[in-house]
């Protein structure tokens, strides 16, 4: 402990803070005053930036050599211990078992405890959850980067308010057709892009996820172009009448049930077959094509998976908010999406249900913080990846359990 | 069991394979020798369907394989040991094994095949759930043999077993194809650049050179070829 007051680290620590006093000093220190034409120099900024940079990095390097300890020490046990009985907690049935009855319990009781506003965060989280699991099996599982992903919630999304405005078509009726809709365009975009991988698969996907979004702000017949579609029904039951505050309460519960049905087909799903097939294509597509999987099939079905998800989130979304148009379908959702998985650790359905509640409502209860709020979020992520890199819960498949390799050091 | 007539395969313009036509009977360990770049990968690459040879065909007992997908091919039962072993790294090595056995339904075969397996090499029964990239070279290499015998193939393919592997744990791999061979008369199409040890377990070899096949005899008599020994086994 400390080592970290050493003339060494006080050296780092001083270029450090000069450093962060360089780069913030034109918007920290310097302030242009239009209305009397005269430059006020802030000079007690830069000292308050100087000293907070000079602490701060005191801090961020022990949390840096308290995540990775030198090997060859006494710490190197006790930060593998500590994992360890993290993910043994995970694993053990009784409190598994616990965790769920409490979250089951929050989940009925939560919006009979806290505000319609509140309720409505929440759906838009767990709209997030099944957005997150969906393309999970597409970057998680299956290993494709996806960058155009927020195209099958568009088209989810545009299915229902089109087919309600121009046919009258209930929610009900929308929510298959709009994930079937979904999985069609997953296998159209699946498709020209089966013989590309990582960069150039990212790209390409990336180019699908702006045609979606630009022929629906341009083709105005059809979409209605930048102004949107409004006043699109919330779902109902058919004979009974229900206020907002009560139909917000229902969507709610809705969104529970779909989140719960994602989280069981997708946890079958990665057990199946299939699912092995998609993370072995994942490890090796050469070995896998020699086991006689067929990699076109198998992508497909990737893609076509993953999409179905995002055309249900689609639906659910454009019935929640009953006004649709392009910009909410913009790059940065997919972004976001992508974090969601990345952060929550690929291939992981605990963390990627996590972390999509922290990346959704993070920003929310962030408002107090008003003009700070992304910059307290970015630094969120920053440090996230920086110290679990893994994301928040690694798949249990790729932890380590070092009682069962002493065993075998025992038996060669 | 294997006839390959005259293929021709090509990576864009280059031509890789310029005729090669040679044959399998069954039961036998065939070898097929050459330099770096003679074209012995692209051969086992053009059986199983992964590059495409453009002109000639490939008979597998009689059955034209040269338009089927690769999964088609595999089914039939001809199955690979990818160069450089391939195995999947972050799948257990049970894991592994299962996906060897991907096409096949028969839950209690694959049970007997996987004790069979672990029977030829004990070390992958110790390390059944440890994840494969962890495994050392020789049991990576054991690993994928495994894997392939798992989809129980009736030729099994061979790319450069001997690869990156100290000599002992080769010898040790070289004995156990020879095993595989004589008591589940798999027969085994062994593609290699260590001439010696590979004629030393086949029964008869072909001999490789820019796309072509110079040479091909049975194994011994290759072994006591002059151009043979100064060529490939540097004597």
């Amino acid at each position: 402990m400390w080592k970290f007051f050493s003339l060494d680290e006080i050296k780092k620590s001083l270029l450090m803070a000069l450093w962060f006093i360089f780069l913030t000093f034109p918007i920290m220190v310097i302030r242009v005053n239009p209305i009397y034409n005269v430059v006020e120099w802030r000079w007690q900024n830069m000292a308050l930036v100087g000293a907070g940079a000079f602490f701060l990095s005191f801090l961020w390097r022990y949390f840096l050599e308290y995540k990775n300890p030198a090997p060859s020490k006494p710490a190197d046990d006790a930060a593998v211990s500590r994992s360890g009985r993290f993910s043994e907690l995970l694993r053990s049935s009784g409190t598994r078992r616990l965790a769920i009855g409490a979250a089951v319990i929050l989940a009925l009781a939560f919006p009979y405890l806290f505000s319609s506003y509140q309720v409505n965060i929440m759906t838009t989280a767990l709209i997030y959850v099944v957005l997150g699991l969906g393309l999970n099996i597409v970057v998680g599982l299956a290993g494709l980067l996806d960058l155009g992903y927020v195209a099958f919630y568009a088209v989810g999304a545009y299915s229902y308010a089109l087919l309600n405005l121009h046919f009258g078509l209930s929610f009900w009726i929308c929510l298959p057709i709009g994930a079937a809709l979904a999985a069609l365009f997953g296998i159209l975009l699946g498709f020209p892009v089966l013989r590309l991988r990582g960069d150039y698969l990212a790209i390409v996907t990336l180019g699908f996820g702006e045609i979606i979004r630009l022929v629906l702000e341009n083709w105005n017949d059809f979409s209605k172009g930048p102004s949107g579609i409004a006043g699109i029904p919330r779902p109902g039951i058919p004979g009974i009448e229900m206020s907002l505050n009560a139909s917000s309460v229902f969507l709610y519960f809705l969104m529970i049930a779909l989140a719960l049905f994602t989280i069981m087909v997708v946890s079958r799903l990665r057990n199946s077959r299939i699912g092995r097939a998609w993370i072995a294509l994942r490890e090796d597509e050469i070995a896998c094509q020699a086991m006689g999987v067929d990699k076109t099939k198998t992508k497909l079905t990737a893609f076509a998976l993953g999409a179905t998800w995002a055309g249900m989130g689609g639906v659910m979304f454009a019935a929640k908010t009953t006004f649709i148009n392009p910009a909410s379908f913009t790059f940065l959702e997919s972004a976001i999406i992508l974090s969601i998985v990345v952060l929550g650790g690929m291939g992981s359905i605990i963390g990627v249900i996590a972390s999509a509640f922290i990346l959704i409502l993070l920003p929310e209860y962030l408002r107090a913080f008003s003009e700070y709020r992304m910059l307290i979020f970015g630094a969120v992520l920053v440090i996230m990846m920086v110290f679990r890199p893994q994301g928040l819960i690694s798949n249990v498949r790729q932890t380590y359990r070092f009682k069962g390799l002493q065993e075998n050091k025992e038996g060669d | 069991m294997l006839k390959i007539r005259n293929i021709r395969t090509y990576y864009g313009n280059i031509q890789a394979l310029k005729g090669i036509t040679l044959d399998i009977a069954e039961g036998e360990i065939i070898t097929l020798i050459g330099a770096n770049g003679a074209g012995k990968s692209t051969t086992l690459m053009s059986i199983c369907g992964v590059a495409r040879p453009r002109y000639g065909e490939i008979f597998f007992r009689g059955t034209p394989i040269h338009e089927m997908s690769t999964e088609k091919i595999v089914a039939l039962g001809i199955c690979q040991v990818p160069e450089g072993r391939r195995i999947f790294p972050n799948l257990t090595v049970m894991e592994n094994l299962e996906m060897g056995a991907f096409l096949r339904r028969d839950g209690h075969g694959i049970k007997n095949d996987l004790d069979h397996v672990f029977d030829l090499f004990p070390i992958l029964a110790q390390r059944r759930s440890q994840a494969g990239g962890t495994l050392s070279g020789g049991e990576q290499q054991m690993l994928a043999i495994s894997r392939a015998l798992m989809a129980r193939p009736k030729l099994l393919l061979l790319d450069e077993p001997s690869l990156g592997l100290a000599p002992l744990i080769i010898q040790q791999i070289f004995e156990i194809i020879k095993k595989i061979n004589a008591e589940s008369k798999t027969t085994i199409f062994l593609v290699e650049q260590n001439a010696n040890l590979a004629l030393k377990v086949a029964h008869r070899g072909y001999v490789m050179e820019n796309g072509l096949i110079t040479m091909s005899d049975s194994a011994i008599n290759l072994l006591g070829n002059e151009e043979v020994k100064k060529a490939y086994l540097g004597l």
